[in-house]
């Protein structure tokens, strides 16, 4: 007769089996059996958010910046429904989550119980795969293949709803290992074939104009992949760019890095990928945000894609040539195969490429992040550029919310490392930057983690600094504060003729105070001549900060690809914009 | 500065429509059908007809058969991601007039006749292995099997002739020969 278990202690032993070591969650009626098991279980800890969104990006910050998938606990109703912003962001940007949410008895689903709903009904568009589990016997498998679903392949999240009577029921446990049979779900099975890397690198040597454009498979693949990849584009000499969550695959201040593409992307990423010859995407999923007009989006060039999700594969681009795999296993092979037959690359293909090179360079000079700095204001990309100066040589852990200090963040923030960056891209979540920088440094600790924030996003989680405070992380919360909604201003500005229809936020809180209400620290910077002062400041203080850095209020992000344009056409800046010219030059 | 008033980039070129019979084999669990329809309808796929039963009893392995419309790119998302969900184990695609394999549909149709108008109706159901499942002095309902162009053409003919209800199972499909989809 083998030992029979609570649903709630098959739980614990099933995450002990996972070595999880952390819980971000929120306790409520239909799952305080499992919280009530919590207490014997000393290797897992459990982190009180303060509303369940918050517990899941805390979740999806640990996950993001450690590898290892985040830990989500909510109760039914509610609790389940406040997730769903979370795991839909996870869903987007591929993070591995696993929620377990509480619910109603068995006998009560169907009912309109208190605190019920249909969980599963209403997570299954923003899960890979969720779960009801009525029965305690299937509790320990369906939690095992819950963490395999979550990780393999393309990663994301999934949720196991638990009736509160099967948290109470008793049941066997088993540790099932691999219990997904599946071969195709994306799976990192796919044999690579010397054909295949045959056909690569043939276009990469019939290629004088290439670019290599990555992604965040690049990141998701582990720290290998990061290394591979630095390697590969060494022995070619290639350009490369990165999109917004690749960043720090490849080293942001390495002389072929051409910064980000996309809509705010550099004057040189943008155009070479335009003019290329020869684009290898590498973990990029051809995003609107990246190809702006489909029909005119490179028009010239080979595409290879590197993707482990084949149905990323074609979705919006047209490739020549389509490798289903994990990148650091591709990279590995292609390396190894690329040495063994064309030993002296580098130097023999200068020639070829040289010409590229030289268009690259006159690109660059554009110098299309360049600003027209103040004395007498904080220009929010100044303030991006010192808190990088300042903070470079730590090992620096950046979060962000959504908005235009999401992109000045990107544009001017340099990542070396992968795993570093942790932003909200797929869906675009505000408030999604404060309860990450928890998961972040929940995962590593006496790092220095910075939330780059803006003003209007930060509040919509700003509950989380009680979070923070409880469990003494001392990450900082950095806020480009202009008083506006500033990415939805621009738009504003730029499309709707400077109708700022509820943009502008009044009665904003007073940062400082509001976070001495929270028992830790608040600092404002107002001149340009005192920030840096204060910076340092903030990264030596070992507690939470609210860093409220007040900046030009009409500062536009640029360069932009206007919409409906293709990667040539960018607006570089407000000099080019007649119709702001005047009120820029005011300004500044 | 662009016209356009709107962050997302403007549509481009649409392919050419085609229509598609698509086979996708299944755990017959809970909440599996809500999963392949819900891509459908989250991604705004389009569903013509579908019909699905479990086909092993042992195994508990249901089969749906879909029948779709889009562009290329379309149907091969649509392949694709199916193939993503967990409890589908296999995908099978045809394209409509593909000539290995063979479509049906069941169709019942009930009538207010007498029993001259019911001769003319079996007569002109007869290519279509028409069965008369029930029959009184003033109507009969008729079982008739046939592709879904066939039957849309037959329920419009027999809408003169008293057609009142008709219900329609959607096709299903299978291959010709000893070969089974793989």
């Amino acid at each position: 007769m083998p030992k029979l278990f609570t649903g709630a202690e098959i739980v614990f032993k099933a995450l002990e089996d996972q070595k999880v070591e952390y819980i971000f969650g929120y306790p409520g009626g239909a799952v305080l059996p499992i919280y009530d098991e919590l207490k014997n279980h000393k290797s897992i800890k459990h982190i009180l958010a303060r509303h369940e969104q918050g517990a899941g990006h805390a979740a999806e910050g640990y996950a993001r910046s450690s590898g290892k998938p985040g830990i989500l606990l909510v109760t039914s109703g509610p609790g389940a429904t406040n997730a769903v912003t979370a795991l839909t962001d996870a869903y987007m940007d591929s993070v591995p989550l696993v929620c377990i949410s509480g619910q109603v008895p068995t006998h009560l689903i169907g009912t309109d119980a208190f605190q019920e709903c249909d969980t599963t009904g209403i997570t299954r568009p923003c899960t890979k795969h969720n779960w009801l589990v009525k029965d305690v016997n299937d509790l320990a498998r369906v939690l095992h293949l819950a963490f395999e679903v979550a990780t393999t392949g393309r990663p994301g999240p999934v949720l196991v709803d638990i009736p509160k009577d099967i948290q109470f029921k008793k049941g066997k446990y088993k540790f099932f290992k691999n219990t997904l049979k599946k071969k195709i779900n994306g799976k990192a099975t796919h044999k690579i074939s010397n054909i295949e890397l045959d056909k690569f690198i043939d276009l990469i040597k019939k290629s004088s104009k290439p670019i290599f454009y990555t992604g965040g498979g690049v990141i998701n693949s582990g720290p290998q992949a990061s290394k591979h990849l630095r390697e590969l584009v060494s022995l070619t000499g290639f350009p490369i760019t990165s999109t917004l969550q690749g960043l720090g695959a490849y080293p942001g201040d390495d002389l072929q890095f051409l910064g980000m593409l996309g809509m705010h992307g550099t004057f040189e990423a943008n155009n070479a990928m335009h003019d290329c010859d020869l684009m290898i995407n590498i973990g990029a999923r051809f995003d609107d945000r990246i190809t702006g007009k489909v029909d005119e989006f490179s028009p010239g060039s080979k595409k290879i894609h590197v993707d482990i999700d084949p149905s990323s594969i074609g979705k919006n681009i047209k490739v020549d040539l389509a490798i289903v795999s994990d990148v650091s296993e591709l990279l590995k092979s292609l390396i190894k195969r690329f040495k063994e037959k064309n030993k002296n690359f580098l130097n023999s293909n200068k020639q070829k490429t040289s010409k590229w090179w030289e268009q690259i360079e006159k690109w660059r000079e554009k110098k299309s992040l360049n600003f027209i700095n103040s004395d007498k204001l904080i220009k929010p990309q100044h303030a991006v550029q010192r808190l990088y100066e300042l903070t470079k040589n730590k090992d620096t852990f950046i979060t962000t919310e959504v908005g235009q200090h999401q992109m000045w963040a990107a544009q001017h923030y340099k990542f070396n490392k992968p795993n570093r960056w942790m932003t909200s891209g797929g869906l675009g979540t505000m408030g999604y930057g404060l309860p990450a920088a928890i998961g972040v440094q929940i995962a590593n600790p006496g790092k220095l983690v910075v939330d780059i924030a803006g003003e209007a996003s930060v509040l919509m989680t700003m509950q989380e600094m009680s979070t923070a405070v409880q469990y003494k992380l001392p990450i900082k919360i950095f806020i480009l504060n202009n008083e506006y909604m500033g990415m939805v201003r621009q738009w504003q500005e730029l499309l709707h003729e400077k109708n700022y229809s509820e943009s502008y936020t009044a009665a904003l809180p007073d940062f400082v105070k509001l976070a001495e209400s929270y028992g830790c620290v608040g600092m404002r910077a107002k001149t340009p001549d005192e920030l840096d002062e204060k910076i340092k400041e903030m990264v030596n203080i070992d507690r939470p900060v609210i860093f409220d850095c007040l900046v030009d209020k009409a500062e536009n992000c640029f360069p932009m690809i206007p919409s409906g344009k293709p990667h040539n056409q960018m607006i570089l800046g407000p000099e080019e914009e007649k119709e702001i010219s005047d009120e820029g030059k005011i300004l500044v | 500065m662009a016209k356009s008033k709107s962050a997302y980039s403007i549509p481009g070129k649409v392919g050419k429509i085609e229509r598609h019979i698509i086979v996708v084999w299944v755990d017959n669990e809970a909440g599996v059908l809500a999963r392949v329809v819900g891509l459908f309808s989250g991604r705004g796929y389009n569903i013509e007809s579908l019909a699905v039963a479990e086909v092993d009893k042992k195994k508990h392995i249901s089969r749906i058969t879909i029948v779709t419309e889009g562009t290329p790119q379309v149907i091969e998302q649509i392949n694709l991601q199916l193939k993503k969900l967990v409890p589908v184990h296999k995908v099978a695609d045809f394209k409509r007039g593909e000539k290995d394999i063979l479509f049906r549909e069941l169709a019942l149709f009930k009538m207010l006749a007498n029993s001259k108008k019911q001769d003319k109706i079996k007569k002109i159901c007869k290519k279509f292995n028409p069965v008369v499942l029930d029959k009184t002095k003033k109507s009969f309902v008729i079982q008739v099997t046939a592709l879904r162009a066939e039957i849309d053409k037959l329920a419009l003919d027999l809408k003169r002739l008293g057609l009142i209800s008709t219900s329609r199972t959607g096709s299903v499909a299978m291959t010709k020969g000893a070969k089974i989809f793989n």
